[in-house]
């Protein structure tokens, strides 16, 4: 409903999209009627409910096709893109961060601190056009940006034009995300439960892997949902220095061609998909510890 | 002052001209070598069609993409810009000129296997000019009276007035087949190439044709690449990830490859206008004096070389020079702030006034709009610079006419019929011009059309209808390894079909 209002109050017509200079005012009540912006505001919105209420994402005005494919053909850019850029921060910020709390001491631990501290603040675009710049025109080691025509059919090809746009995120994820875990890591160093394991003869790495890990990772677990979903979000930047015809580079036109279906569809999707992230987070500290399982069982 | 000028815009111009002949020979000879007729052409562009139907709003990119390579007319505007007999093979006018009999080509089949018939032409032409079409050529077609399919080969084209330019109209039409259900999201044409795959958002991929009629083309298809950013499109030429960019839109970037053997440029022929339009139906611009006084106050030489260096061409009125009416109107309205007060004062408006410019977001309309704010200035007009979308400046301007004055790049080709309408949104409205740029489509012979068309095309000048900055230069840049691409994409069309690659 809101998202109705705000988009209509956007100045512009859908219908604009569809004229170009020359066309005449038939042309352009033609273009009107095709995208329905010619019928009052209370009728547009019925029948826009109408049609979500039956999962009917309906037909883009501008591409004249059904937008759910077309969602479906962007998400197998964007998903892997952000699922393999999540992985890749995570076998970056996990380890490192572990180290930085545990060697704080030593002139490494610090090192790794400032710098994730200042990786925070570098913007997501910046990374990109310098990687673009050093790995692609300069080493060409890996192409500046595009995805292949065939898609995934050359999975080799896909690969590498997802690298550097991978690398990207990952480096500004994992910058954040190490002091999370950095700092999840100090909690447990500085717990009761550590101390009486090492106290039971247990070794400093043997009690940090045993019981330190399945402790620290609770908070990290739910922090790392928030990160996915925003990363997905995030995307519409990385794709657009990479050239991705992925789900963020779809809504930046639908905005800017003020094609309702296809904005609607795609806040729609993803609307989804950061609910599904947070379930799976959910689960994942379920998992982990076993005193939310219980703490559920004790009440029913 | 005035000579100085003109000399200048002559000299541009002869330059462009030379540079472009001077490297389509050079890319001409090396096409001998040892060419790959496999090779698949790789070319960058920043427009991707919306769809790929050019009457359903598609845009300019399915001109590009499709004109010539998947779908042909009965008639081809070559890059060029001659008119060519296509899917015809001969065609008679009658005395009166009402009345076209065209003769279709034999052996012509779409890409589905189906013939080429008299009845696919009348549906294609008939889709041009219904009442649902979005075709930005459906006005010049208006006259059509009717199509009729006479046998399977023949067509008759009955028109309500002579239309001498009924040929060139009829290369933007579409041969489609007539049993095709979906020409949005596919095709089915008679073209050299037909669609492999469209990625939206990314790329469109053409294969040859196996069944095609005429001469087979030079590579083994070609793969369309969209990008949204010219930095993008830029460093995929440079990296070897596009062979050829169609249309270069920030000349910053073109020092990295002017100066690269690896690398060619050429300048070819635009139909592009910068254009200020003035909103002439109401205060002050109803007032020729008052766009006079405008036109004159703005030095259009520094403002072309500031943003395109030595690109670009100086224009004196809305026809670029490769059209048949154009003549050089550079000194109509020549840069000299001093006349410019003088014509404000004796219009009335001796202190200046104050006038809100409606800017398109996107290069170069914005640093224009500062330029001009800066210029006028000088001759006391405040411009007020209003920022709108491209979306916006269709509901504000075009439709509502809501207006003082406003910045458009007007891409078309053959325009000057815009200044025939006095219903468009500029609100020029000569009798004179309507009634010249009228009777010349009704001429008997293209010299008597010229000859109409030359005369409208002084009159708007002198009547400074609108301000037309410069035009925008049509710059191509390809590896040296390729040749044989258009150079100046008239129409915005890029023929594939002769382009060649050197094995590697």
């Amino acid at each position: 409903m809101v998202l109705f209002i705000l988009l209509r109050l956007l100045p512009g017509d859908p219908a604009n999209a569809l004229i170009s200079v020359g066309a005449d005012e038939a042309q352009i009540a033609a273009a009107r009627r095709q995208v329905g912006s010619d019928l009052p505001l209370g009728q547009q919105f019925v029948q826009f409910i109408t049609s979500l209420a039956r999962f009917d994402l309906g037909t883009s005005f501008v591409s004249r096709t059904p937008v759910l494919p077309e969602i479906m053909d962007r998400l197998a850019v964007t998903l892997p893109l952000t699922v393999l850029s999540f992985l890749l921060a995570l076998v970056i910020a996990v380890p490192l961060g572990i180290l930085s709390a545990v060697k704080a001491d030593r002139w490494y631990g610090a090192a790794i601190s400032v710098i994730s501290q200042l990786g925070i603040a570098i913007p997501v675009f910046w990374v990109g056009i310098l990687l673009v710049t050093l790995f692609a025109v300069n080493l060409r080691l890996f192409p500046s940006g595009g995805f292949p025509p065939r898609g995934w059919d050359t999975p080799v090809e896909a690969l590498r034009t997802l690298f550097l746009p991978i690398l990207t995120i990952a480096i500004v994820m994992s910058a954040s995300l190490l002091r999370y875990v950095r700092s999840a890591t100090q909690d447990v160093l500085g717990s009761d439960y550590l101390r009486t394991a090492r106290a039971l003869g247990a070794g400093f790495s043997e009690a940090l892997v045993r019981h330190g890990i399945r402790n620290g990772a609770v908070p990290v677990m739910s922090i790392l949902g928030i990160e996915l979903a925003t990363a997905l979000l995030g995307a519409v930047v990385v794709e657009r220095v990479f050239n991705l015809p992925g789900l963020g580079s779809m809504l930046l036109l639908a905005i800017e061609q003020r094609d309702f279906p296809n904005i609607q569809g795609v806040l729609f999707i993803s609307t989804l998909l950061v609910l599904l992230i947070g379930f799976l987070a959910d689960l994942g500290q379920r998992l982990v510890d076993p005193r939310l399982r219980e703490s559920r069982g004790a009440r029913s | 002052m005035t000579a100085s000028l003109k000399e200048t815009g002559l000299g541009l111009r002869s330059l462009t001209i030379s540079v472009a002949f001077a490297i389509v020979g050079a890319t001409g000879a090396m096409a001998q070598d040892n060419a790959d007729p496999s090779a698949v052409i790789r070319i960058g562009s920043l427009y991707e069609p919306q769809n790929l139907d050019n009457t359903a709003g598609a845009g300019q990119g399915i001109n590009e993409a499709f004109n010539g390579n998947v779908y042909e007319g009965l008639f081809q505007l070559t890059d060029d810009g001659d008119v060519v007999e296509k899917l015809v093979s001969g065609f008679e006018m009658s005395e009166d000129g009402l009345t076209y009999t065209f003769t279709l080509q034999p052996d012509v089949t779409f890409h589905s296997g189906d013939p080429l018939t008299a009845a696919d032409v009348k549906h294609s032409i008939e889709r041009v000019t219904a009442e649902t079409s979005q075709s930005s050529r459906k006005r010049s077609l208006a006259n059509i009276e009717s199509v009729e399919a006479k046998d399977d080969s023949t067509v008759v084209v009955t028109l309500k007035e002579r239309s001498i330019s009924l040929p060139y109209n009829l290369t933007y039409v579409w041969i489609v087949n007539d049993a095709a259900e979906d020409l949005t999201s596919s095709e089915d044409g008679t073209g050299p190439y037909k669609l492999d795959n469209w990625r939206r958002g990314s790329s469109i991929t053409l294969s040859p044709y196996e069944n095609y009629w005429g001469e087979k083309p030079k590579n083994g298809g070609v793969t369309f690449s969209y990008f949204k950013e010219a930095t993008a499109l830029n460093n995929a030429l440079l990296t070897g990830a596009v062979d050829i960019i169609t249309s270069v839109q920030s000349p910053d970037s073109l020092i990295q490859f002017q100066d690269n053997p690896s690398f060619v440029v050429t300048d070819g022929q635009s139909t592009t206008k910068e254009v200020l339009a003035y909103n002439d139906r109401v205060a002050p611009f109803d007032n020729v004096k008052v766009r006079k006084a405008v036109a004159r106050a703005i030095d259009r030489e520094r403002l072309l070389n500031s943003i395109w260096g030595d690109y670009g061409t100086l224009i004196g009125s809305f026809v670029p020079p490769t059209d048949p009416w154009y003549v050089d109107l550079t000194d109509v309205d020549p840069y000299d702030p001093e006349s410019a007060k003088a014509l404000l004062a004796e219009a009335g408006y001796a202190d200046g006034f104050t006038f809100t410019l409606d800017t398109p977001n996107y290069d170069p309309h914005p640093i224009v709009a500062q330029f001009l704010q800066n210029e006028l200035a000088k001759v006391g007009i405040t411009v007020e610079i209003n920022i709108i979308t491209a979306n916006e400046w269709y509901t504000k301007i075009y439709q509502a006419q809501d207006f003082q004055a406003t910045l458009q790049e007007h891409v078309n080709h053959r325009d000057i019929v815009f200044y025939g309408n006095p219903d468009f949104y500029w609100g020029y409205n000569n009798p004179e011009v309507v009634e010249l740029i009228a009777s010349a489509e009704a001429s008997g012979s293209e010299a008597e059309r010229d000859e109409k068309l030359t005369q409208a095309n002084r009159i708007i000048a002198e009547d400074a209808a609108s301000g037309w900055l410069y035009l925008y230069p049509q710059i191509v840049v390809s590896t040296a390894s390729v040749s044989g691409y258009p150079v100046n994409g008239l129409n915005s069309q890029f023929f594939a079909y002769d382009i060649v690659k050197q094995a590697q």
